[in-house]
């Protein structure tokens, strides 16, 4: 979420209730970036992406009327998309194949493979475009759950609270599934930066 | 990996970076990172690699004429000159 962003209170809900439009294009132009950005991230495809958007707004306007305020709009926002956009995956997909993780891996953090000490790489080399890209794919890499729990925790800055109310999963759910998508994000980068600091060495040796 | 209880708390470490684990478990982790080399590489590369997911984040990127579009769709472009 950003940080400069509108919270509920900014917007009169009895208004948005009674189908204002010109209060409902507020909302919309407050929070339609952000969830641009989480389908972007979530499907990787423009077009996809404005789908979900549009669908995201076009249900918010229809349900409003119903919105009891249990949540606050945004998580409420974050919740329709980000059904909107795991359902996508699933009609991409064959019908039978699962979205989720294998239930078996469930609670297991998978062991660590990659113990290689990359902090020291200087900031400018980690956040180079080409080692955003990486970082990009490394997040298409994950299951789609464990995306959506990395995405709205780490990248929309919700918290574990609003995550399991967008995902309709206990914070322990949403703790656990944040810990496996970073351990895994960590893997991935260490190969990554792992073998820029071996060429960086490798660089020093030959000039010794 | 060798130590024996390295991966009991690996499960722990994100909820460790985050400050949100309780202070048994926060003193057990800190007391093995102590003495063990491997898990204080893993705990720095997983802080490191959510400080640069959050770092680059960026801005949403929407292009402008998919805000036109969206405001279309929902039958709003008599607002679309007004809020931007």
């Amino acid at each position: 979420m950003d940080r400069d962003k509108k919270t509920t209170e900014d917007f009169s809900l009895a208004a948005l209730r009674s189908g204002d439009r010109a209060e409902f294009a507020r909302l919309v132009e407050a929070y339609s970036g952000v969830i641009y950005r989480l389908g972007m991230r979530m499907l990787g495809d423009p077009q996809d992406a404005e789908d979900v958007l549009q669908e995201t707004f076009i249900k918010a306007f229809r349900h409003l009327g119903g919105f009891d305020g249990r949540s606050s709009l945004s998580t409420w926002l974050y919740r329709i998309a980000t059904n909107e956009a795991l359902m996508m995956i699933r009609r991409r997909k064959h019908p039978s194949v699962s979205i989720d993780e294998p239930v078996e891996t469930e609670s297991e953090t998978e062991e660590p493979v990659q113990i290689v000490d990359w902090c020291c790489l200087p900031e400018t080399e980690m956040m180079s475009s080409e080692a955003r890209a990486y970082m990009d794919k490394a997040v298409d890499q994950l299951s789609p759950t464990l995306r959506a729990v990395f995405l709205l925790r780490d990248i929309e800055g919700l918290s574990t609270e609003e995550t399991s109310q967008v995902l309709d999963l206990s914070e322990a759910a949403v703790k656990t599934r944040l810990s496996r998508a970073r351990m895994r994000l960590r893997e991935l980068l260490s190969g990554y930066f792992g073998e820029r600091i071996a060429r960086q060495d490798l660089a020093h040796e030959e000039e010794a | 990996m060798e130590h024996s209880n390295c991966k009991h708390l690996l499960g722990s470490l994100s909820d460790y970076i985050d400050g949100e684990l309780g202070s048994a478990l926060c003193s057990e982790i800190e007391q093995h990172l102590e003495g063990c080399e491997n898990c204080r590489i893993v705990v720095d590369s997983l802080r490191k690699t959510v400080y640069l997911y959050k770092t680059t984040a960026g801005p949403t990127g929407m292009p402008n004429d998919v805000r036109t579009r969206l405001f279309k769709r929902l039958d709003l472009s008599e607002f679309l000159e007004k809020n931007h």
